[in-house]
């Protein structure tokens, strides 16, 4: 079969764009190096909708974030994924920072961001009591937001299965050639795929798909970022994201709130090697506890209770590559997606689905495309009376299986059998947040991988952490 | 639905399973256990090594076996175990709500007792830098998958943290055929019993290394080693003292936490050193009526005094339904100098019978006496040989003691 | 033959040493009675209790002990046993599950199966 589109890497990009072309009467397949979707950057990253006061103002990066508040928020109403309006304080901490936040200001202004507001810091501290007293200047910037990028991005591969995309998973692209019309994708497992059209989401490795079809003439330069979760005792520490004036490396240390309850700080950037440098270092921690610190310096430390790194693909000129290759015909890029990546993702996909129709795909509408897609949360969100009739109906949904976040077995089998399908321990923890809790999965680890075992009817033993070669256990006694 | 009970006991551990014991026998009869699990036992159901028993029944036990001494104690009481059944709500005015495939359970309680156990330190928790593999396990899920389930979670291991359940495990991973390359220790001493040392480690040849901890973690997909690294007296790793151990597995037992999550959420006070709620000698927090005894309220090392806490915490809630409330006013309790915490934090003057401080100690020390003091009085004192953090200690005070005292005060002095 | 021995008998854990000399066994460092004998023990002939799973025919495990602790250097032998013995649910607490195995029994630590 060829397919009309192949999209390769199923990060956020890549599934929103499977998405929007499910619109669409297409064949679209979308293909995933790693054996879940949101397994790169949009597995670990701030999980931030920015405002749109930081691009400068006529590059990609501003056009789309504005363009993409609106549409990202709406997107997330109709995907059921939780999505925050909190506001964020960008802080200058001293008359030398000022400056720059009242430019940060005047770019908000120019890209069209409403609602932007200069605050004072005892201003700022009235709306956001913890805020450090060493803050002096503020930019309140109310539209921003706060959403989960890999239950964002879970949902949206979902909700494009629903309507009729496929997953291709472990399809690592390795060679791409083009016969005629057609190009032939081949994996490292020597799968191949045919398609028409193929899309370039691959995130950090972006430049590396663009050389396979001899079109290498953007650089990215992974960025790795460490990350300190906490406590949800500590989730109430600030209300707003908070941000220190941003420098050339990134938008600095953010102390935030994050959609489930929890405090997240972080990331560093530190130039890695390669998009699979996600180690945490002893330096990138000492980093993300001083620099936050500085912003709200009463976060409890010792309610970490988890650490994570994700590498972002940056590109050296600084922008998003969104464009038709000048070099092969059929094949447009979405690439050198960092911040803000995110909060751009609708309207970059909508941008994905004009580029094609510009090279020649005919886009007819799907009439039966649904756009919603069943609330996963929607157990966890009843009253008492309605999960108690719930129940009675369902008696997994009464059988709490990770007792740190609540998680029933009912939700967990859902994970497993809901497109995409959670294959994995850690799949099933990004679907449900059991094992996400502060025991990290010490109690319910067992259970969750007996209930994985049974739903893909497999030895328990050959059930893994995250794929291939992750497994957990070595076997019976 | 809504029920009425006298007392609801939630968790159904040694500590849940003695407290409805002893709350029974004290002449309350309407006595509700509450427990996750799909039998009551708790983490003893795990815990098959033995060492159980010997102060409480004068008889070494398997963890399995002391359970079910107290689980047959409360069947043949006819006392009500509800299984498989998660509380998820506690409030003030003592109103369970708790879930199970049943539905979703409320029970008004004339007293609750918190026995819901502890957790383990995660690895998240510990900031361990490096790649996040598969392979890693606290030491009690390791316990569980080996003990309960019947597989075995690797073949060449590291174990991170000297406390009771890595030596433990050390063994128990070494008689299943893996070979445990090292013990490591963050401190100078280890956390655990001597008589854990000696029969888990150095009975099969594995290396205790103290004042090392892990450095970095290494492996994309399985876990393929660690670096391990000396640290100085302020526990700061010392540069240039590396090493790499390859393994396949890590195991944690880098402490315990009481799960006070319900209890927070009912607004109960807590402790910030035991990380259990503030008592009085009956065991009563500091709302009216709920209770807490076993590893919520401390992490004990032995369940001998588990057991002992829980019949004290089962009494006080049946004397409570019944209206029986304490004499004379309450005496706060300090721990001083050497002693890291001590409980109860506060003793009503009027208690009639002797009160046993439990406490631990900071450090590892000898030749020491255990003080209590209310002013310049002296209430009790008692001598120990050698005194360390991994080993609990008590001293009682007679009743008389209390008569006219103070606060109180326990310090460590030497002898 | 000289022996630095940690006891255990009590928590305590002095620090001890024992030898075997020709008018009889020698302890120092010992604070009590029970000392003496658990050193002389460990010299002369070290025993242990082991604690293990037998698998369960229809599937599972449970928990054993040995009734009486067996001479410490045939643990890992005892153990290649219990890797391929099984057992038939339902067990009740103290079932025997093997018989004279190192001079003492086998037995179930643990309820397993249905009527348990």
């Amino acid at each position: 079969m060829v397919y009309d589109v192949a999209i390769i890497g199923a990060g956020v990009i890549g599934a929103m764009t499977a998405r929007e072309l499910s619109r669409y009467r297409l064949k679209v397949c979308l293909l995933e190096r790693s054996s879940d979707v949101a397994s790169g950057a949009s597995r670990a990253n701030s999980g931030i909708v920015h405002g749109g006061y930081d691009p400068e103002p006529g590059t990609l990066k501003a056009e789309m974030n504005i363009r993409g508040v609106e549409k990202l928020f709406r997107a997330a109403e109709e995907l059921h994924v939780p999505c925050i309006r909190n506001g964020s304080m960008i802080c200058a901490f001293g008359a030398e920072e000022e400056p720059a936040v009242r430019e940060l200001y005047e770019r908000g202004l120019q890209n069209g961001v409403k609602d932007l507001r200069i605050l004072s810091g005892d201003e700022a501290r009235k709306l956001e009591p913890e805020l450090s007293g060493e803050v002096s200047l503020v930019l309140h910037v109310p539209t921003a937001g706060i959403i989960c990028p890999y239950k964002l991005t879970i949902a949206a591969a979902g909700n494009a299965m629903d309507n009729g995309v496929e997953l291709l998973r472990n399809f690592a692209v390795c060679k791409a050639e083009k016969e005629g019309d057609i190009f032939r994708l081949r994996a490292e497992s020597g799968e191949t795929v045919e398609a028409r059209f193929v899309v370039n989401c691959a995130g950090a490795y972006s430049d590396r798909v663009a050389a396979l079809f001899g079109d290498g003439d953007f650089t990215i330069i992974p960025r790795a970022g460490e990350y300190l979760l906490l406590d949800k005792a500590e989730g109430g520490r600030v209300r707003h994201t908070i941000f220190q004036v941003p420098s050339a490396a990134g938008k600095g240390i953010l102390v935030s709130p994050t959609v489930d309850g929890n405090l997240l700080t972080g990331p560093t950037a530190t130039a890695v090697e390669t998009p699979e440098n996600t180690e945490m270092t002893p330096e990138g921690i000492a980093a993300v506890k001083a620099l936050a610190a500085r912003s709200v310096p009463g976060v409890m430390f010792s309610r970490v209770i988890t650490s994570f790194s994700g590498v972002r693909a940056s590109e050296k000129d600084g922008d998003f590559i969104i464009r038709t290759s000048d070099r092969v015909a059929g094949l447009v890029h979405a690439a050198a997606i960092d911040s803000p990546g995110l909060t751009s993702c609708v309207a970059i996909a909508e941008r994905v689905a004009e580029l094609l129709c510009g090279a020649g795909l005919a886009l007819e509408k799907n009439e039966n495309f649904n756009g919603n897609r069943p609330d996963t949360e929607a157990f966890r969100h009843m009253s008492d009376e309605e999960k108690d009739a719930f129940i009675r109906e369902n008696p997994d949904y009464g059988r709490i299986i990770c007792r740190c976040e609540g998680i029933s077995e009912g939700e967990i089998r859902d994970a497993v059998r809901r497109a995409p399908a959670a294959l994995d321990v850690d799949a099933v923890k990004r679907r449900t947040r059991a094992g996400m809790g502060r025991c990290q999965g010490g109690f319910c680890m067992p259970h969750v991988m007996r209930i994985i075992a049974e739903e893909l009817g497999i030895p328990e033993e050959q059930v893994t952490k995250k794929g291939p070669g992750s497994h957990i256990l070595t076997g019976r006694l | 639905m809504c029920e009425k009970h006298d007392i609801v006991i939630i968790g159904g551990g040694p500590a849940g399973l003695a407290a409805a014991v002893a709350a029974y026998d004290a002449g309350v009869t309407d006595v509700v256990v509450i427990d996750r699990e799909e039998a009551p036992g708790g983490v003893l159901r795990q815990c098959i090594h033995n060492g159980f028993g010997l102060h409480k029944l004068g008889r070494e036990l398997t963890g399995p076996e002391y359970a079910a001494v107290y689980a047959k104690e409360a069947a043949r009481r006819g006392i009500r175990i509800l299984r498989e059944t998660m509380v998820t709500a506690l409030s003030p005015d003592r109103v369970v709500t708790a879930c199970s495939r049943e539905g979703i359970l409320k029970i008004e309680a004339g007293a609750v007792i918190l026995a819901m156990g502890c957790r383990e330190r995660s690895r998240g928790a510990l900031n361990i830098s490096g790649t996040r593999p598969a392979g890693i396990f606290s030491a009690g899920t390791a316990q569980r998958l080996i003990n309960c389930e019947g597989y075995m979670v690797g073949k060449k291991a590291v174990i991170l943290g000297s406390g009771d359940i890595g030596l433990i495990m050390a063994r128990r991973m070494t008689l299943e055929g893996a070979k445990v390359e090292a013990v490591c220790e963050l401190m100078p001493y280890s956390g655990g019993l001597t008589r854990n040392i000696v029969q888990c480690l150095e009975d099969f040849d594995i290396p205790l290394y103290l004042s090392t901890t892990v450095a970095e973690i290494h492996g994309r997909q399985r876990l393929e080693g660690v670096t391990l690294i000396s640290v100085d007296e302020n526990r700061r790793p010392i540069p240039g003292t590396e090493r790499y151990i390859g393994c396949d597995t890590l195991l944690l037992s880098c402490g315990l936490i009481p799960e006070n999550e319900l209890s927070l959420g009912a607004g109960i006070p807590l402790d910030g050193i035991t990380g259990g709620a503030l008592v009085d000698e009956r065991r009563e927090t500091e709302i009216p009526g709920i209770f807490a005894c076993g590893n919520v309220l401390q992490v004990h090392d032995l369940v001998d005094y588990v057991s002992d806490e829980a019949e004290l915490a089962g009494r006080s809630a049946a004397d409570f339904v019944r209206g029986i409330s304490p004499a004379g006013k309450t005496l706060p309790v300090f721990a001083e100098k050497g002693v890291r915490y001590c409980l109860p934090q506060r003793i009503h003057a009027g208690a009639s019978a002797p009160v046993e401080l439990y406490m631990r100690v900071a450090q590892p020390r000898e030749r020491v006496k255990i003080v209590a003091r209310s002013g310049e009085r002296i209430l009790a004192e008692v001598s120990r040989r050698r005194v360390a953090p991994g080993e609990m200690e008590k001293i009682t005070l007679k009743p008389d003691a209390l008569c006219g005292a103070e606060e109180i005060c326990v310090s460590l002095e030497d002898l | 033959m000289k022996k630095e021995i940690t006891c255990i008998v009590c928590p305590m854990g002095c620090r001890m040493t024992a030898e075997i000399c020709p008018d009889g066994p020698k302890v120092t460092g010992n604070t009590c009675r029970r000392g003496v004998d658990y050193a002389v023990a460990e010299l002369t002939a070290p025993t242990r209790t082991v604690t293990s799973t037998v698998r369960l025919s229809g599937g599972g495990s449970v928990s054993v002990k040995t009734r009486e602790p067996i001479a410490k250097d045939k643990i890992f032998d005892l153990m290649r046993i219990l890797r391929t013995a099984t057992a038939d649910a339902p067990v009740r607490i103290g079932d025997m599950i093997l018989s004279d195995v190192f001079g003492t029994d086998i037995v179930a630590t643990a309820e397993a199966g249905k009527e348990a």
